[in-house]
């Protein structure tokens, strides 16, 4: 019997999928290509995919796309891991213990309203204007949201995990250690996962405002200049490292955690 | 089993009590809960829901705290959980990332264990209780015999999420019989599996229990299961929850036993009679009532 595709959360097959995936990727792409092609908007405004292809490969011959790419990538991976590396065990112990909860919770809720690209200024007064000041932006942007989600990925392992290790004789630290750790690990792997696209946003944030390099100092230059296909070929590249990663991360989660994604 | 006069039992509940706040109101559970389990023996304790059976296990367990009165294992109070009364849950109790063989061995790995393992460690946590515990060599073996008393040999690598939720039970209750406790307490073990799967289980946990020696307390809503695996069942009665009778239950020994007997008219009449009491104590019979007047009232179009 053939099945509607319109069914509601019906099944789809893999292949099918996939055409429909590639099929959207391309009627954006003709799209674009018509609405330039056809003259609606000031190239200016919009560039054409030509246009944007074309600077594309003249910024990667010049060498500069590479090293500016690559200067954005170290400074967002730096800021980035210096979050997760405090956020994680903190996070693990305001999960753990309600205490520690109470005496976090406030201030993180605060803090994560903090808005990050206001904090340039004083931030710049600080530390300067080296490859520090870029990473902690992006600390600030990223480390109080990373800690109360990994905190909450916490509070979700299943109470009955926890309750078993208790009636098996465990003490506190070692259910930290081979429950509490080990169960929300596939989450807390997510929540980084998520965290690193937002520590994209704040790295942007950072080049435009304090920096000589980067993809995101290159799109403010080509602002400059009114070189709106340089912008769009930052915006493009930092999309597609962005989704590179994303995808590598998942691919690498399906890998470690085989387990994860079903209940027992 | 024994006289009055030595303590030969080895579970006492004291008077237990147990007030909670829920939402500002304080909320009565138990009130005044006595019984005995003798050691070896079977213990199930059924009633209605909300007549606070599962918190009465978990203060059993440790793994909550009486308001009133106190639990004694072997004549000795008890202050939170421990290995010597380990638990079987409902469900979502295993470790997802480990395999079934290290599901059961999760205890061997654990301090209480380990320092029992080498007599060179520095004096602590030599086992509190006579007779619990398990560890270096014999704990290994002792798994890997479990893992064949329960049937998952062949699943031995398998991880939980690739099992059925029979299988999952099996593991849990191995895990739990691991470390040899003093009484394993196992709240409504069965009651996430489908008819013919609990009729497996039963089976086989009298079989597995009957190797064991040991000591049980098992709550449940199902009263076939309990006067099918028991040898007493308590019945508790809400509004707080209070022991309102218990059954010793006279059917052949654990091993004669067969899914037949659920249909014997002896075993029939004592299930009828336990259910009888968890009617009358519960609400359902005043549902009832109001059903009869609704229906009498000629609403059929």
């Amino acid at each position: 019997m053939k099945h509607s595709l319109w069914v509601v959360r019906g099944p789809l097959s893999r292949r099918l999928y996939l055409l429909i995936a590639t099929l959207s990727f391309c009627l954006w792409i003709a799209v674009w290509w018509a609405v330039t092609a056809l003259e609606l908007v000031d190239p200016l405004f919009l560039p054409g995919p030509g246009a944007v292809l074309r600077r594309s490969l003249g910024w990667l011959m010049d060498g500069s796309l590479l090293s500016d790419a690559g200067i954005s990538v170290f400074r967002v991976t730096a800021g980035f891991l210096l979050s997760a590396v405090m956020a994680l065990p903190l996070g693990l112990v305001i999960g753990a213990y309600r205490p520690v909860r109470a005496f976090f919770e406030p201030l993180l809720e605060f803090a994560r309203y903090l808005p990050a690209v206001a904090f340039v200024p004083v931030v710049l007064l600080w530390v300067g204007i080296g490859e520090s000041s870029k990473i902690m932006v992006i600390w600030i942007g990223t480390f109080f949201q990373m800690v109360i989600m990994l905190s909450e990925d916490v509070t979700r392992v299943p109470l009955p995990q926890i309750e078993a290790a208790r009636t098996l004789g465990a003490g506190g630290g070692e259910i930290v250690a081979r429950v509490l750790l080990r169960s929300s690990m596939p989450a807390m792997f997510d929540t980084l996962r998520i965290t690193l696209g937002w520590a994209w946003t704040y790295l942007v944030v950072a080049e435009l405002v304090a920096a000589n390099s980067g993809l995101g100092y290159a799109i403010l230059k080509a602002q400059r200049f009114l070189q709106t296909d340089r912008i769009f070929v930052g915006i493009i590249v930092i999309g597609l490292i962005g989704l590179g990663t994303d995808q590598l991360l998942r691919f690498i989660h399906r890998r470690i955690f085989p387990w994860a994604g079903a209940r027992s | 089993m024994g006289g009055g006069e030595v303590v030969s039992e080895k579970l006492a509940a004291r008077a237990l009590g147990k007030r909670f706040d829920a939402g500002g109101r304080t909320v009565e559970a138990l009130a005044d809960v006595s019984f005995d389990v003798a050691a070896g023996e079977f213990v199930a304790i059924v009633g209605a829901s909300g007549c606070g059976k599962s918190t009465l296990l978990r203060i059993i367990a440790g793994l909550e705290s009486a308001t009133t009165g106190e639990v004694l294992v072997d004549g000795r109070g008890v202050v939170g959980p421990d290995r010597d009364r380990a638990m079987v849950f409902q469900d979502y109790s295993l470790y997802p990332w480990l395999t079934v063989l290290d599901n059961i061995r999760f205890s061997l790995n654990l301090r209480v264990n380990r320092s029992a393992k080498s007599g060179g460690a520095p004096g602590v946590a030599v086992p509190s209780i006579a007779g619990s515990g398990v560890a270096g060599q014999g704990g290994e073996e002792r798994a890997l015999l479990l893992l064949e008393l329960m049937g998952l040999e062949k699943v031995r690598n398998a991880h939980p999420h690739q099992l059925s939720g029979g299988m999952r039970q099996r593991v849990a209750i191995a895990r739990a019989l691991l470390a040899k406790p003093q009484l394993l307490l196992m709240d409504e073990p069965f009651g996430a599996l489908d008819a013919q799967t609990r009729e497996v289980m039963h089976d086989l946990i009298l079989h597995i229990l009957a190797l064991e020696q040991r000591t049980i307390l098992f709550v449940t809503h199902d009263v076939e299961e309990a006067v099918y695996l028991a040898d007493r069942v308590i019945v508790l009665a809400p509004g707080p929850g209070h022991v309102d009778s218990i059954w010793r239950i006279t059917l052949p020994p654990a091993l004669e036993r067969t899914q037949d007997l659920k249909l014997s008219p002896q075993f029939l009449a004592i299930e009828s009679d336990i259910l009888g009491r968890i009617r009358a104590t519960s609400g359902l019979q005043s549902d009832l009532e109001a059903l009869r007047r609704l229906t009498a009232r000629e609403m059929i179009l």
